[in-house]
């Protein structure tokens, strides 16, 4: 079995299951945020909900628009904090207590491998690099769990994506996940579980199997999932939980099978309008692409080991004239290690804004929209039309290294040429 | 059930920062959220009188992107009453279901043009384009899926099947 069925066949109990099949399923974790709870919240209501099926499952996480931004973001978040409050809902996270989502619940040890997860969240496939099977889904789905505990899914086909070879430097986790996008194209993985494998994953950090799985559904991924092995049990072991190696069949059956050496891998650079755009940081240099802003952070690149990666190329230096460098840490711990570790001093040095977490800019919610014709090189995970801003603006992404490359130089840049 | 209407074409991989823009979503309300349905592909299509009972048509992968329910609310509070597209993001399509917005997956979406009126019979999956006088097979819904739309979505169908009293 795919290690798609197999965290599903154990969901429901039984000894194998098909692609293709709909399963009605238990869910271990619902999660929840400023935009899409209030409309699960609504309907919960509206359906007869008095009482979630298990406050204990049930997360809410306030990131995209706080501190909030303005009235009607606040009465969303007024909402969230009432229901929690009410239903005896203890995950509720606060400003000063938050972090992005995705970033958070693994940090908080929320989710382990074998739950079942769903959001309310496109990139609620992140946790997939903890081996659980999470997957987004719409707000009507999560009323559904508030009022039932369950939710329905159709099993998925899977594409094994095989890593081998050797990350070369300032070539990250990030690089890996935009040149599988190039390759797949953004639906080429629709209805479809990725599943990672090949000898490269055992060289792959946790933050780095994030930010891969983070982007799955920028290829229309379901979920996007790495085995359990001595990387994922060490970090979980951290937050004190005990789980077992996880991995696929031998023989298991994929819908598809790519293999990426990351030996012949170079920093990539997604173009707009398509997270799957990508060019080698090398052609993008030649083309001297002028940017306004660099955005380092989101639930795809916010976390600890990207700011140690953005504060090793900004150590010394600045930001180039007439450049907005903002960077914004994945969540509050994120915070606390970047201060111990002086990378809020070498940020500060260099010019850059540092903030408090949030989604912000990231869905152009918030602290640092693109005006008119502006051009941004941004570390989150999708560059379609508007998405930071103004309909006529720019996005490209790119990996922690290549956007404070960026900043420095003034346009899009090598960090290897620095 | 029949649905009649004009046709209003869209591309290939509508995203759902283009159905309903991120600055738009500090509010729930359907009929708020009407207004800017496709603003970021279409601006002004959400305001325009003659969309109410429209049929949009598009290409592959429609509704990619983000989770948001957002999208097809606005989309159905517009007044749309159906989206044909050859394929369909994975979360739009379930929260499509989910809400009873009606969608139709055609092989084949190219022949449409602006302003042609489709009719669309959903249990025969049957799509007639009606200007044109072209007939096109639909994807029938899956058994599992056809028992959510026929009890009028997924919170109706667990109403009736799945709390207990
Ligand atoms: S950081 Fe961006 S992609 Fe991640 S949850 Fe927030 S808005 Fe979504």
């Amino acid at each position: 079995m795919t290690l798609a069925q197999k965290l599903l066949s154990r969901k429901a109990e039984r000894s194998n299951v098909e692609p293709g099949e709909f399963l009605l399923l238990d869910v271990d974790l619902a999660l929840a945020n400023d935009i899409t709870a209030p409309l699960a919240i609504q309907k919960f209501r509206e359906y007869g909900g008095k009482k979630v099926f298990d406050p204990e499952k049930v997360v809410l996480v306030p990131d995209h628009f706080v501190p909030n931004k303005d009235i009607k973001s606040a009465m969303q978040v007024k909402l969230l904090r009432e229901f929690a409050k009410e239903q005896g809902i203890k995950h509720f996270y606060e400003v000063g207590r938050m972090g992005i989502e995705h970033v958070l619940l693994p940090e908080e040890g929320l989710v382990k491998s074998g739950d079942l997860v769903v959001g309310a969240d496109s990139h609620t496939c992140t946790y997939g690099a903890l081996g659980s099977f999470a997957t987004g889904v719409g707000s009507t789905d999560i009323a559904g769990v508030y009022l039932t505990g369950k939710v329905w899914l159709k099993v998925p086909e899977s594409i094994n994506v095989k890593l081998q070879g050797h990350l070369g430097e300032f070539v990250t986790a990030k690089d890996v996940i935009l040149k599988i996008i190039s390759i797949l194209g953004v639906d080429g993985a629709n209805y479809k579980a990725l599943e990672f494998s090949g000898p490269a994953i055992y060289e792959i950090t946790m933050d780095g199997r994030f930010t891969i799985s983070n982007m799955a559904i920028e290829a229309g991924g379901k979920t996007g999932l790495f085995p359990v092995d001595e990387i994922t049990m060490a970090y979980e072991k951290e937050r004190g939980i005990e789980v077992e190696p996880l991995s696929a069949d031998e023989d298991a059956v994929y819908w598809k099978e790519l293999t990426i050496d990351l030996s012949e891998l170079e920093p990539q650079v997604a173009y707009p309008y398509l997270p799957s755009n990508a060019k080698s940081v090398v052609e993008a240099e030649k083309e001297r692409i002028r940017v306004d802003q660099v955005v380092i952070g989101s639930c795809t690149n916010g976390r600890i080991e990207d700011l140690r990666l953005a504060a090793q190329i900004l150590k010394g230096r600045k930001v180039a004239p007439g450049v907005r460098c903002i960077i914004i840490p994945g969540s509050q711990s994120v915070v606390k290690q970047a201060l111990k570790e002086g990378l809020v001093d070498i940020f500060l040095d260099s010019e850059c804004a540092f903030s408090t977490p949030t989604c912000g800019p990231c869905l152009g919610g918030h602290m640092g929209i693109l005006a008119e014709g502006e051009v941004a090189i941004s570390t989150t995970n999708r560059n379609f039309v508007g998405r930071m801003g103004h309909p006529k603006s720019k996005v490209f992404l790119a990996s922690p290294a290549v956007a404070a490359a960026s900043a420095v130089r003034g346009y899009i840049a090598d960090p290897r040429r620095l | 059930m029949i649905i009649k209407g004009k046709v209003f074409i869209f591309g290939d991989n509508v995203n759902t920062d283009e159905i309903i823009p991120a600055r738009y979503l500090n509010t729930s309300d359907p009929a708020e959220l009407a207004k800017y349905c496709m603003e970021d592909a279409r601006p002004g299509f959400g305001q325009r009188d003659d969309i109410k009972g429209g049929i949009i048509v598009a290409g592959e992968n429609f509704g990619c992107g983000s989770s948001r329910e957002h999208a097809p609310i606005a989309i159905k509070a517009a007044g749309i009453s159906c989206v044909i597209a050859e394929s369909f993001a994975r979360i739009f399509f379930r929260n499509a279901i989910n809400i009873g917005l009606p969608i139709v997956e055609l092989p084949d979406t190219s022949s449409f043009s602006e302003g042609d009126i489709v009719e669309i019979d959903l249990t025969q999956g049957k799509v007639v384009n009606v200007t044109k006088g072209v007939e096109h097979d639909a994807k029938p819904y899956p058994r599992f899926l056809r028992e959510i739309v026929e009890a009028g979505g997924w919170l109706e169908y667990c109403v009736k099947s799945l709390t207990k009293k």
